[in-house]
């Protein structure tokens, strides 16, 4: 197949580029080597959208940071991806670190973030009781936000998809030619050919780019674990609690999700493998630990879930996104780690921008930036409920307990625009498997389901892909 | 607007006999409310024998079990709703349920009986470290895809845990073609019954490693292997003794919590060890013409105990509906020491009958005496040559000893060594 633009990496980043590049007369592709979209960074980090203080004045992760951030209420809302305003809160707990208040704010004004105030001991404890009584004063910041990353990547990509964009999944780039006009982007035995590529294949940026002869990025994989903990205790923070940033990154935050649950992390270790998504029994305890010096009443009594990311790191500790030096028709798109989600709508706008300006592609008339919402039983009032079920009886089956997912919401998940095509796929798109039992008694409906819409055998349906089989053969 | 005088939330066995109980009390208008499929809860998974040995005394298995009861609630015409699920219990007893056929349902009653039964802790709760392969399941989900699927989810499998429902699955799979390589348990005892361990790990030379816990999980996609290792007696595990165990299989036997999603939203007190709803003799909670029953309230070990104790609380609700309760006059019962808890939490002194007290004991004694005291003074002393965390036990407390006792007192078990 001849493509104008193909994008590496479905990721945030790749969704929003994806997203941006298709409100022009292009045909682009967006290449993903796993089974779904947002399998790497943009499925295991902190949802948080930043103000935009941390990054250097100048730096391009200031101002995607500052500008994407900006973007984000109304990009959540045409794609119907909640978003909530919480603000965040860094807070100092010695005199040293009141300057490191100090300068970070000073340096977030230099940025253009909006709002920001330092609040006393006696202000902050009356906004975020919770925190530990040694807390002295912090950084607010109303402008930033949570948002659930992996659904903003699938509301972005299911947009692009809706534009025409077309998303190929299993497509594990291996080698990429050029003839002086087009590139040819092999996978195993499937090629596509191309007039651009755009690398935004994150922690992989840097083996993507050499296959051009690009060896100019040198990405480290930096390791975030985390602990999830159940909706019930989702409330002990109001906001975002930051500690004061560290030479590895912004340290230890605890924060309320999008969802409702608490998060605790990321811890920040950097590593080999660059697939090492291991939690450690060690590292979760530190960060236990690290977090219980914010917020004390944290255990791990509570604990639903733990995970890790990979974060995308330079040395240079900004992003890379520029023409590369060995092909100006191929844009790298790299070292996207935090603000790295509060940018991608920045990020997509400013590729976009790269490309078309350069190839000069026409607006198409018919873009339709609003991706409809997709039903979500449990937030319904019940004579909403009674309407939507008299509609389509699939709503009224109810598959996962915890989470209160009808039939009908896995069966659009299936359905939708690069919908799932696996068991996390379904989770990811509804939440079915994400409450307290974690899939114990839905898991095997969500198989059968799967099973029956892709019109296979239940024992070929995966985890997330690749060998991942859930079940083997039949029983005697 | 439906209009029921009893609404039982769960078609297991609880609910079951709790209804059949309560027809016999003579309440004709009962709606059982079920999410599964048929009735018959997780009985119908457990195709292996060993149930109702003490309410029937035959060996049964689960699904047969389950039949004697669907076969009473049909002969009695009892009505039921399967593939509903209760979205939502409101303090004035308004039960919101939703199913393909009816829609969202509104159901008024003037009692419910709560019998949601109980859920698998999963991974998450253990906080095991590794990967996120496919490959790590409940032993409960396993039990389903083997059992009503028809689907082996794996051919080499490690057990985490020695729960009852482990124990089941090392002979299924066994039996399966799998290789069973060992059943890790964390404490230093069994949680699962001795018969159990017997029958599916010693006949089928399956190693049971007490003190023993998985540290980490192996492979990118599917399972590859666990890492195991011997834990001192604070449950930490020793450095030196890990140990990597080949699989591609780890089943989950750790435990089982009440589902109260639905007795926390009405507002109903808890007991924070049971994890189940704080009741009195009946299973009564302190919601009024609100009762539980089943592994809802606790975990049972034997479902001829959930059979019996839900036939109390058809009993109670038949008398609360039939303005039969009169004014009770509580006294609270507590376990003290290795007894971890007592249900029920309280019982009314104005009972007519005998009242059995059910506890669980936190460790394991051989010839260990079990006493109840009231006030200070010894009532009851019974020797029991041994008791296991595994095994629930019970007490009768006469109704001539009720009646000596005044509102508000408070009867002590203990157990000595």
């Amino acid at each position: 197949m001849n493509y104008d633009v193909a994008i590496i990496g479905a990721g945030v980043s790749g969704a929003f580029i994806a997203r941006e590049l298709s409100r022009y007369q292009l045909k682009i592709a967006l290449l993903e080597k796993c089974n779904d979209l947002a399998m790497g960074t943009s499925k295991a980090n902190s949802g948080i959208v930043h103000s935009g203080f941390d990054a250097i004045p100048g730096t391009l992760k200031a101002k995607l940071n500052v500008k994407g951030t900006a973007l984000m209420p109304e990009v959540c809302k045409a794609l119907s991806v909640p978003f909530k305003p919480i603000g965040s809160l860094l807070v100092a707990f010695c005199e040293e670190e009141l300057k490191t208040l100090d300068t970070l704010k000073a340096r977030g004004e230099a940025n253009g973030v909006p709002g920001l105030e330092i609040y006393d001991k006696a202000k902050l404890h009356e906004v975020e009781p919770a925190l530990n009584e040694d807390a002295v004063a912090a950084l607010w910041a109303p402008s930033a936000g949570i948002v659930c990353p992996y659904e903003l990547t699938i509301g972005a990509a299911e947009n692009a998809v809706s534009n025409g964009v077309e998303f190929i999944r299993n497509f594990a780039v291996d080698a990429i030619d050029y003839d002086g006009n087009e590139f040819t982007v092999k996978s195993g035995d499937n090629s596509i050919k191309t007039r651009y590529i755009v690398n935004a294949a994150g922690v992989f940026c840097d083996e993507i780019a050499a296959m051009i002869g690009d060896n100019s990025i040198h990405t480290i994989a930096r390791k975030g674990e985390y602990m999830l903990c159940d909706k019930s205790v989702g409330n002990t923070v109001k906001h975002t609690i930051f500690q004061c940033p560290n030479p590895m990154g912004k340290g230890v935050l605890v924060t309320q999700t999008v969802d409702g649950n608490l998060l605790i992390g990321p811890s920040a270790i950097d590593i080999e493998d660059k697939e090492n998504t291991d939690t450690t029994s060690s590292t979760l305890a530190s960060i236990l630990e690290t977090a219980k010096k914010s917020v004390p009443s944290l255990t791990t009594r509570e604990v639903i879930t733990s995970f890790a990311g990979l974060r995308a790191h330079l040395e240079c500790d900004d992003f890379i996104i520029e023409k590369s030096k060995a092909n100006d028709k191929f844009i790298n798109v790299a070292g996207i780690e935090s603000p790295g989600l509060s940018s991608a709508p920045a990020v997509g706008l400013y590729v976009a921008d790269m490309i078309v300006s350069d190839c000069g592609a026409a607006e198409k008339s018919d873009f339709n930036p609003v991706r409809e919402a997709p039903v979500r039983f449990r937030h319904l009032s019940n004579e909403e409920r009674k309407a939507l079920v008299e509609k389509n009886p699939a709503y009224g089956r109810i598959i996962c307990r915890c989470e209160t997912i009808t039939e009908g919401e896995i069966l659009d998940a299936i359905r939708a625009p690069a919908g799932a095509r696996d068991v996390d796929g379904v989770k990811r798109r509804t939440r079915a498997g994400m409450g307290r039992c974690q899939g114990g008694f839905c898991g095997s409906k969500v198989v059968e389901l799967l099973a029956k819409e892709l019109g296979v055998d239940i024992n070929e349906i995966t985890k997330f892909g690749g060998e991942s089989k859930i079940l083997y053969e039949r029983t005697k | 607007m439906l209009n029921y005088d009893l609404v039982v939330v769960g078609g297991g066995p609880a609910g079951m006999a709790a209804a059949i109980k309560a027809r016999e009390c003579g309440i004709d208008s009962i709606l059982i409310l079920e999410r599964a499929e048929s009735l018959g809860g997780i009985l119908e998974q457990c195709i292996h024998t060993g149930f109702g040995l003490q309410y029937f005394g035959e060996q049964l298995s689960g699904p047969e079990y389950a039949d004697r009861f669907i076969e009473q609630v049909n002969d009695m015409n009892i009505e039921y709703k399967t593939d509903t699920m209760v979205l939502d219990v409101t303090e004035d007893k308004t039960v919101y349920a939703v199913n393909k056929k009816d829609g969202l349902l509104e159901i008024k009653a003037k009692s419910v009986i709560l019998a949601m039964g109980c859920r698998e802790r999963p991974r998450g709760a253990l906080n095991i470290a590794g990967t996120r392969a496919s490959g790590i399941m409940t032993a409960g989900t396993a039990q389903k895809y083997v059992n009503i699927d028809g689907y082996m989810p794996g051919k080499k499998v490690v057990i985490l845990g020695s729960g009852d429902i482990g124990l089941i699955m090392a002979r299924r799979m066994t039996l399966e073609g799998a290789k069973v390589e060992c059943v890790c348990e964390l404490m230093p005892y069994s949680s699962g019954l001795t018969r159990n361990i017997v029958q599916c790990l010693d006949d089928f030379d399956i190693p049971l490693y007490l003190s023993t816990t998985v540290i980490d999980i192996h492979g990118k996609d599917r399972v590859t292997g666990v890492t195991i290792a011997s834990v001192d007696e604070n449950r930490q595990p020793i450095p030196g003794t890990e140990r990597r165990i080949d699989c591609d299989t780890l089943l989950l036997s750790v435990g089982l919590i009440p589902e109260n999603e639905l007795t926390k939203n009405v507002g109903i007190g808890l007991d924070r060890v049971t994890n189940g709803a704080v009741v009195d003799e009946y299973r009564e909670t302190d919601h009024e013409g609100i009762f539980a029953c089943g592994n809802v309230l606790h975990v049972h070990d034997l479902v001829d105990f959930v059979t019996q104790e839900s036939q109390i609380v058809g009993e109670g609700a038949a008398r609360y509906i039939q303005g039969k309760k009169g004014e009770p006059a509580y006294i609270t019962t507590k376990g003290v020491g290795a007894v971890r808890y007592i249900v029920p939490q309280k019982v009314n002194i104005k009972n007519e009958g005998d009242v059995k007290l059910f506890f669980r004991v936190g460790s394991t004694f051989k010839n260990a005496t079990v006493k109840v005291s009231y006030d200070g003074n010894e009532l009851i002393s019974r020797k029991r040559p041994r008791l296991a965390p595994g095994e629930m036990e019970n007490v009768t407390i006469k109704n001539d000893m009720l009646k000596g006792f005044a509102e508000g007192g408070v009867i002590e078990i203990t157990v000595e060594a």
